[in-house]
């Protein structure tokens, strides 16, 4: 053998041991690079680094949970293939309460190790982090920078393992505590452990069951997740922004047809004629028609103006436009009344002189009006009233009418992400700020 | 140093040098730890069996450091309280030395660098503290002693006569790294960067049964 030609290394399957504890077989998935595993019967703590296989320590397991991806089994995450090789459930106390989670241990020879973690059935797959996030202020709070993210403070909390089976990086231990701390940037998330020695920081990225499924292949049914998690993305994500981006560009498109249409608008004068109204002639066959006249377009607007001599007195029109052609009406009654005088806190007016309506979608044609007027009759002087038809003017109200409705889905959308991300902070440190009314957020 | 072969002085075997800046290497076939000495080598001891090692690297891995290649030469074992990590010795085609740590599958590599300020003081070492070198802020993060396991092939310097190191590894927030080495006096300064292992684009790895080759 040429000792200059590249040795072709070979690594056996590693075979199974004896636990020095009580005997029962253990499978060793990644001796050599695991410190510690975890004897299925009895729970010792076995130093995997140590060729003996020495005893660190044993603890009644307060619990025995089965893991939802069994151990040994592999799959395909981030395109590389992974084998669950160790499995722990911690949990935190929280008001007297405990909120367990569980941890698997993942493993291929050539990229180390992950982690998947799963909280009600929101995953995470979490990779150690060998660089130091920076710290950095959001919002006033704590929040740390990573590359181009921003990450902020979620929870901070004591963490116990409860339960721990199979093969580990570390010489994990049933009890062990270390102080956890989680920031969020979804769908990522930063992870400090602390512990007398040392700090060590890890990054998560929310995965769904069904990706965890499909990739191990897991035969029971995939639970669905329950709540929202910290680092769970909104569907809102981004959407906010987007409505609000789509109401601005709807509102410059509505602006521009109200000046498209504001200039192009015919605005034409079809009519114009004072009438005199005699309030003694007022008994009787009242009703006088107007002579004919022309509407240009089809189906276009016609503004009516009415301008009337009225002091301290009123007048009422019904009015009928009447198409000359086809005999169709379109009946509309318009009062104009203008009072004035002075009391004790000065001079009032009441009503105008003048009065305007809009008429939509009058068919083009030959018209003229019929009018009845009525005032009181007890009046003695005569009243002139010009009435002027506009066909063809310009309309706003429209407009403003759909750049009110178009609020609609930014507000709703914006609505939505503010409940998502309530109901996501509401399991963080920040929960009592942000639903009392004090809040700060 | 123009020899680039020798003869083991214990078992006769070829001992072949693929860095000429070697000055320790170990006979393949004995394990006789052999250091340069003039032209001859001399056989200062054994080097110890290798740990349960399952590093997918082995001596003649071949890889990429930003764009300039490498071949592993030799290495050091060292055992710290989770177990044992590689120091692997790299050999650049420049011909430039550097070290490729491979702690369970986490990897760095690193370069022995000179100190452009004062490192802390041995005894005051305190975990979060901060040292500037070359115009990186580094903070400390683990201090591990370690002892000398074992080493394999060729080295810049002799091994045979230490035993404990003492560690003190610094981090950044930019993932470049720094490891001051305080089991030597004056103190040694490496500084590195982690490295993606799919950056590092490493050939003729080991071989896992049971698992896709890489």
């Amino acid at each position: 053998m040429n000792p200059t030609a590249p040795r072709k290394g070979f690594v056996p399957k590693a075979k199974a041991l004896n636990c020095p504890n009580c005997g029962s077989q253990i499978e060793l998935r990644a001796a050599g690079a695991a410190s510690a595993v975890i004897c299925n019967y009895c729970s010792s703590t076995i130093d995997a680094t140590h060729p003996q296989l020495r005893i660190i320590g044993q603890w009644q397991a307060a619990m025995t949970i089965e893991p939802a991806i069994p151990l040994g089994s592999r799959g395909k995450l981030k395109g590389v293939l992974w084998e669950a090789i160790g499995f722990q459930q911690r949990g935190i106390n929280v008001d007297g309460t405990n909120y367990f989670w569980r941890e698997y241990v993942l493993w291929n020879p050539y990229q180390g190790f992950r982690y998947l973690s799963e909280y009600n059935n929101h995953w995470s797959f979490v990779t150690p982090l060998q660089t130091l996030p920076a710290p950095t202020t959001v919002m006033g709070m704590p929040g740390l920078i990573l590359g181009p993210d921003t990450y902020r403070h979620f929870q901070t909390a004591r963490a116990y393992t409860w339960f721990v089976i199979g093969e580990f990086p570390w010489m994990v231990q049933v009890g062990e505590a270390v102080d956890a701390a989680d920031y969020v940037s979804p769908p990522k998330m930063l992870s400090s452990e602390t512990t007398d020695n040392e700090v060590t920081w890890s990054q998560g990225e929310y995965m769904t069951g069904a990706e965890i499924w499909q990739a191990f292949q897991v035969k029971t049914p995939c639970p669905p997740p329950i709540g929202i998690f910290a680092d769970q993305p909104s569907p809102y994500a981004g959407k906010v922004a987007g409505a609000w981006k789509f109401y601005g560009l709807m509102c410059m498109v509505l602006f521009a047809m109200m000046v498209f249409f504001a200039i192009t608008a015919r605005g034409q004068r079809a009519f114009d004629k004072t009438v005199t109204i005699t309030p003694s002639q007022m008994a009787g066959e009242k009703s006088f028609v107007t002579e004919v006249f022309t509407l240009d377009g089809n189906n276009d607007n016609l503004e009516v103006n009415i301008d009337a001599d009225v002091s301290n007195k009123w007048i009422f029109l019904s009015m009928a436009l009447i198409n000359e052609e086809t005999g169709q009406a379109f009946d509309f009654g318009r009062e104009v009344s203008f009072y004035f005088g002075t009391d004790s806190d000065g001079s009032w007016t009441e009503g105008s002189r003048s009065d305007d309506v809009l008429l939509p979608n009058i068919p083009g044609g030959r018209y003229y009006l019929r009018i009845e007027p009525e005032t009181d009759p007890s009046l003695a002087a005569p009243i002139s009233a010009r009435i002027q038809l506009v066909r063809g003017v310009p309309y706003y109200f429209r407009y403003f009418l759909g750049m009110f409705l178009l609020l609609i889905p930014p507000i709703w959308t914006s609505i939505r992400s503010a409940a998502f991300e309530a109901k996501r902070w509401s399991e963080s440190d920040y929960s009592g700020g942000s639903s009392s009314s004090d809040g700060d957020d | 140093m123009s020899t680039r072969n020798a003869i083991c002085p214990n078992c006769g075997a070829e001992v072949r040098f693929r860095w000429s800046g070697a000055v320790q290497t170990t006979c393949e076939y004995c394990k006789s730890i052999l250091v340069r000495n003039d032209l001859n080598l001399a056989l200062v001891g054994k080097a110890a069996d290798l740990p349960i090692d399952i590093s997918p690297i082995q001596i003649g891995t071949e890889g990429m450091f930003n764009n300039k290649a490498f071949q592993v030469i030799g290495r050091i074992v060292y055992r710290y309280d989770l177990g044992t990590w590689n120091e692997w010795h790299l050999m650049f085609t420049d011909g430039s030395s550097g070290w490729l740590s491979d702690a369970q599958a986490e990897y760095a590599v690193s370069f022995a660098n000179s100190f452009t300020d004062a490192p802390p003081d041995a005894g005051g070492l305190q975990r979060g503290m901060m040292m500037v070198q070359h115009n990186v802020p580094l903070y400390l993060t683990v201090i591990s002693h370690a002892l000398y396991e074992t080493t394999e092939g060729e080295l810049p310097f002799t091994s045979y006569d230490k035993e404990k190191c003492y560690f003190a590894d610094f981090r950044t927030n930019d993932g470049r790294f720094a490891t001051v080495d305080y089991s030597e006096n004056p103190p040694l300064l490496f500084l590195g960067q982690f490295a993606e292992f799919s950056s590092l684009q490493l050939k003729n790895l080991k071989e896992f049964e049971g698992w896709p080759t890489v």
